[in-house]
């Protein structure tokens, strides 16, 4: 051991980037037990609404999946310097979110008060709302975190070297989506 | 020219007032604080766990006494249970590897600080909020106070028609909260090694205690999750009107079993991996030998914590599941066996050959060495689905684990207490009273765990707050609690060591072991940043290569 | 000698549990003397003697043919006790039904034991009552939360969990009484929800039958007993069948003086204890989900004289 300078270069994988990864190890498992209740009680509830009531809510995923695309963009832009760019596509990041986030209010709307699906309805309402709503509370986490860094956009903090760490919101960002598109999957093609 | 007044560079250093310093070990970020705090914490509830056993085994001590009511008992083998493992054991080790990692690898600090801090007063925040459930948990109906339910909490028992008022509300979100500080860490200590280590240090130079942990905390992420789902859902059956583990709709007891065991047991692996760290920086040590196939450990390490993902439903074997799905755990769990005797192989080969030196950390590392062993094999014995229809939730159960989590963990935690604890405070600790200890500890650790087996062969379930006279299980209960007096006397032994030795113990220096890793290189205690510039390694004992320059360790690996 | 221990089986699975047990024992056994021989010969051998020259020893750093050595021995003994597992999990709980099996259902309650014999059409309470030398199934349900069936001599436990239908079987080779207790915590009286088990003789388990399958006596001199039992609210929880009795959350109670204990294996039937029983059940088992009725000195004295009737 010495405690002179190593001479070749010495480097090792980023720690945001590694706590961020090591974060959606933790909620994969989180959502992976949601989504085996899910698929373990489909079709075995005893009375109520069946899972023909729920529509594949293909608009607001492709307003997700879209959002993925816009923060990609706006970290990129943000790496070049150009904090224009970044903040037009940001905020299109949170409007895209939030139309997701609206437009499951909505759904969730109709199946309570046309359907008659709760949480406490049967097995069905119970894991539905409880998988959906998991996803939909990591969504609303990360609205409201981008909306503190487009606060601090306005205010002009957010300047070129912040993207590393822009960028790992945006890391986050990408794992909800795909999150939802396991969501997707099991509740609207494979549960049906 | 003006003179400022420079009269603190000359005056001997005042001590800041009490509450300055208490604040400061409030505030703190500093790994090596967070390390203390935790494990103050985790001794501290070790005592309150303690008398809580003290209280089951006083009750059991003979057949229909009448100690405590069945209620409290209930309470008692509840808390007792919650409290070892959520705040007595996970915070000993998380407190060892926040001190321990960053000093192991060269850094200055873990690699996020402020969620460092953030974890340890969520964990101990939910401590205090599950004991509060002692006085403030009567709901609607006047029962509750403390949780009942044991510290799995198996539905429906946890429905609120079962469980009415807080209690279980109480065991819920406490664990709740710990877990996200348990993941907290995990996350931190993951980011810490992968991305901090000193340069030369590579993935396979890191001291093994620095590989434990990190396989540790991989199955903390992968399986405090599961818990903190399940909780959730238990949530929404109780505060939503949901349906997941209700019964009369459709809902399965089966489920939470299987969520929450995919949890339970890989966290005995997240408590014994670190044990199996401090077994392997002591033993090399006070055999004076390198540790005899690092490779191999490690690929051990990784195998354990893989395998320990597939074998939970053995704690399923009388459920029902179908003779596949029993076999299929059998073979899971009697894998898991194989790279756990390669470990004590290796750490006998260690041993094999070296200069063996008796000082107290290596006592409690041969005495582990000794009842791992044997709880390794009732572990294979309750791996027997058939064997475990029999022993199965019964006090040959009980006693295994136990002679795992004490007799294993909790001996190497001694073991680490005591090698570490120059370090840490910069005196020796007295090693006479640690040969007190030990001896008061072994001999009431066998008195107790050992006999603990006997009723369990004889049909005695455990969870039972008194039991029937004439079934041959009344004199070894009643051993089972003598050996208690014994156990108490080495803790407090223990703890006063630790206590006086800060006050009066020698001044240890840097390597009162003569030991191999980066922790000694620095003072005792070490300054704030560590390092005073980052060390730079080439072999795995890099004190080794600086003590043996003719002989240095990167020749051989 | 315990009545309840796992190595005295008088019943098929237990006796094939057992088997398999001496054999895990045994290479548990072996493998404890050499290693524990190991550590202890290392120890004394290798300590650091007092005219030690201060020198370190030579630095092993490991070895591939040791490390195989005692990774392929280890998989060989897994390979031997899984199998031997193996074929007793298949054995055990794929057992085929019998010409002359019994069926009995049995279901978990908070803290007693309820016992439903659909092919001889009756039901009772806390004693099983078998017949020796024949393989008996046991369904099990439970009305609440989980409990366990656990008579060590004539078996290993299995659950009994609501929602979630479990089957065993005992085939006991002796008469005699069998002692056992719930090995799943269901509660606060989980402890004292115990287990007897009568093995009995054809002659004796076909008497047994026809007398427990009979309606209820209906004693004349204690009607005022039977007066104040289907009056109160004992009706809503027990059932005396031939009378509008028919609770369902307690136990049967149409044959109650034919049992030996009360309070599921806690004291002994006797007309003292029954009566202080209904008078206080918490008296004998605090936390047990009988209220206590209420009653006045002489109508306990009359429902005891008329419960005592219903042999």
């Amino acid at each position: 051991m010495s405690t002179a300078t190593a001479s070749a270069a010495w480097e090792l994988p980023s720690r945001g980037k590694v706590g961020m990864f090591s974060l959606f190890a933790s909620e994969a498992a989180i959502f992976v037990i949601f989504i085996v209740a899910y698929l373990f009680y489909a079709g075995k509830s005893i009375s109520g609404p069946t899972a023909s009531v729920l529509h594949a809510p293909v608009l607001l995923t492709v307003c997700l999946l879209a959002s993925s695309l816009t923060i990609h963009r706006a970290v990129a832009a943000l790496r070049r310097g150009d904090v224009g760019a970044f903040a037009g596509f940001w905020v299109a990041t949170i409007v895209l979110g939030a139309v997701f986030l609206g437009g499951t209010a909505l759904e969730w709307r109709h199946l309570i008060r046309e359907e008659g699906l709760t949480i406490r309805t049967n097995l069905l309402g119970t894991t539905y709302y409880s998988l959906v709503g998991l996803h939909a509370f990591h969504v609303t986490v990360g609205v409201l975190a981008m909306a503190t860094v487009a606060l601090l956009t306005a205010g002009g903090h957010v300047k070129r070297e912040h993207a590393a760490r822009v960028d790992l919101l945006s890391l986050y960002w990408h794992f909800v989506d795909v999150v939802w598109i396991a969501v997707f999957l099991v509740v609207y093609v494979a549960g049906r | 020219m003006a003179t400022t007044d420079v009269g603190w560079i000359d005056a001997p250093a005042k001590r800041r007032p009490l509450v300055d310093r208490l604040h400061g070990w409030v505030t703190t970020v500093d790994h090596k604080r967070l390390g203390i705090l935790y494990v103050s914490y985790g001794l501290l509830f070790l005592v309150i766990g303690g008398i809580e056993a003290t209280i089951l085994r006083l009750q059991l001590v003979r057949p229909h006494n009448g100690f405590v009511s069945p209620q409290v008992f209930n309470q008692m083998f509840t808390m007792h249970g919650t409290t070892m493992i959520f705040f007595v054991a996970m915070p000993l080790v998380f407190g060892f590897a926040n001190y321990l990692v960053p000093l192991m690898i060269g850094a200055r600090d873990m690699a996020f600080p402020r969620l460092n801090a953030f974890s340890f007063w969520l964990t101990a925040f939910s401590g205090l909020f599950l004991y509060f459930s002692f006085v403030g948990g009567f709901g609607l109906y006047g029962a509750g106070t403390a949780p009942d339910v044991g510290w799995f909490a198996y539905a429906p028992l946890t429905s609120k028609t079962f469980s009415p008022g807080h209690s279980t509300d109480y065991w819920t979100l406490a664990l709740l909260v710990s877990g996200f500080g348990s993941i907290g860490t995990a996350v931190n200590i993951v980011a810490t090694v992968v991305s901090m280590r000193c340069p030369g240090m590579t993935l396979g130079k890191m001291p093994l205690l620095v590989w434990l942990n990190l396989v540790m905390a991989g199955l903390v992420i992968l399986a405090v999750s599961p818990l903190t789902a399940a909780q959730l859902m238990l949530l929404v059956d109780r505060y939503l009107g949901g349906h997941f583990f209700d019964t009369q709709a459709g809902g399965s007891a089966v489920l939470w079993m299987h969520f929450f065991w995919v949890f339970g047991h890989p966290e005995v692996y997240v408590l014994v991996l670190p044990a199996f760290a401090f077994a392997s920086e002591i033993i090399p040590v006070f055999s004076r030998k390198a540790m005899f196939g690092y490779p191999v450990m490690v690929a051990a390490t990784v195998a354990i914590g893989f395998i320990s993902m597939s074998v939970w439903a053995h704690h399923m074997f009388t459920v029902g599941m179908t003779s596949a799905g029993n076999t299929f755990f059998v073979l899971t769990t009697m894998a898991i066996a194989v790279p756990t005797g390669i470990k004590i192989f290796n750490w006998l080969a260690t041993m094999w050959g070296g200069k063996i030196y008796f000082k107290a950390p290596m006592l409690f590392c041969i005495a582990f060495l000794f009842q791992f062993l044997l709880a390794g094999l009732t572990g294979v014995m309750l791996s027997s689905a058939p064997f475990d229809w029999q022993l199965g939730n019964s006090y040959f159960v009980v006693a295994h684990f136990h002679y795992v989590i004490v007799g294993g963990i909790l001996f190497c935690i001694f073991a680490a207490f005591y090698y570490w604890y120059p370090k840490v405070t910069g005196r020796m600790y007295s090693e006479a009273l640690a040969r007190v200890h030990f001896v008061l500890f072994v001999i009431g650790f066998h008195l107790t765990f050992d006999s603990m087996h006997v009723p369990g062969l004889l049909g005695m379930p455990r969870r039972i707050y008194t039991y029937e006279p004439g079934r041959g299980w009344d004199t070894w209960n009643f051993v089972v609690t003598v050996g208690v007096a014994f156990q108490a006397v080495g803790v407090l032994a223990f703890v006063f060591n630790l206590v006086l030795s800060y006050v009066r113990g020698r001044p240890a220096g840097n390597d009162p072991w003569d030991a191999w890793t980066l922790e000694w290189s620095t003072t005792s205690p070490p300054p704030e940043y560590n390092f005073a510039s980052v060390p730079v390694v080439k072999s795995r004992r890099p004190l080794w290569d600086l003590k043996h320059p003719e002989d240095p360790d990167w020749k051989y690996e | 000698m315990s009545p309840t221990s796992i190595f005295a089986p008088l019943s098929t699975p237990a006796e094939s549990i057992f088997e398999l047990s001496v054999l895990v024992l045994a290479i548990a056994a072996a493998i404890f003397v050499v290693v524990a021989a190991l550590l202890a010969y290392s120890v004394v051998k290798f300590r650091k003697r007092r005219n030690d020259d201060g020198r370190e020893p030579a630095q092993v750093y490991g070895s591939l043919q040791v490390e195989l050595a005692w990774t392929i021995t280890p998989v060989i003994i897994v390979l031997v006790l899984f199998l031997a597992s193996a074929r007793v999990v298949f054995a055990v709980q794929d057992a085929p039904r019998t010409k002359d099996s019994l069926e009995v259902t049995v279901v978990g309650h908070q803290f007693w034991w309820e016992y439903r014999y659909p092919g001889q059409n009756f039901v009772t309470a806390n004693e099983l009552h078998v017949p020796v030398g024949t393989r008996t199934f046991l369904n099990l349900l439970s009305a609440d939360t989980d409990h366990s069936f656990w008579v060590p001599r004539l078996g290993g436990k299995t659950d009994l969990i609501p929602n979630h239908p479990n089957r065993m079987w005992i085939e006991p080779r002796e008469t005699g009484v069998f002692l056992g207790q719930c090995a799943q915590y269901c509660g606060t009286q989980h402890a004292k929800m115990l287990l007897r088990v009568y093995v009995d003789s054809r002659e004796d388990f076909d008497r047994w039958v026809r007398e427990q399958a009979a309606l209820a006596r209906n004693d004349a001199r204690v009607a005022e007993g039977r007066r104040v039992f289907e009056q109160t609210a004992c009706i809503n929880c027990h059932t005396v069948s031939g009378t509008p009795a028919n609770g369902r959350f307690g136990p049967d109670l149409t044959h109650l003086m034919s049992r030996e204990t009360l309070g599921a294996g806690l004291v002994s039937n006797t007309p003292d204890n029954l009566r202080a029983w209904i008078r206080r059940p918490d008296d004998f088992k605090p936390g047990s989900l009988m209220p206590p009725m209420g009653l006045g000195e002489s109508q306990l004295d009359a429902v005891t004289a008329y419960l005592a009737t219903l042999q």
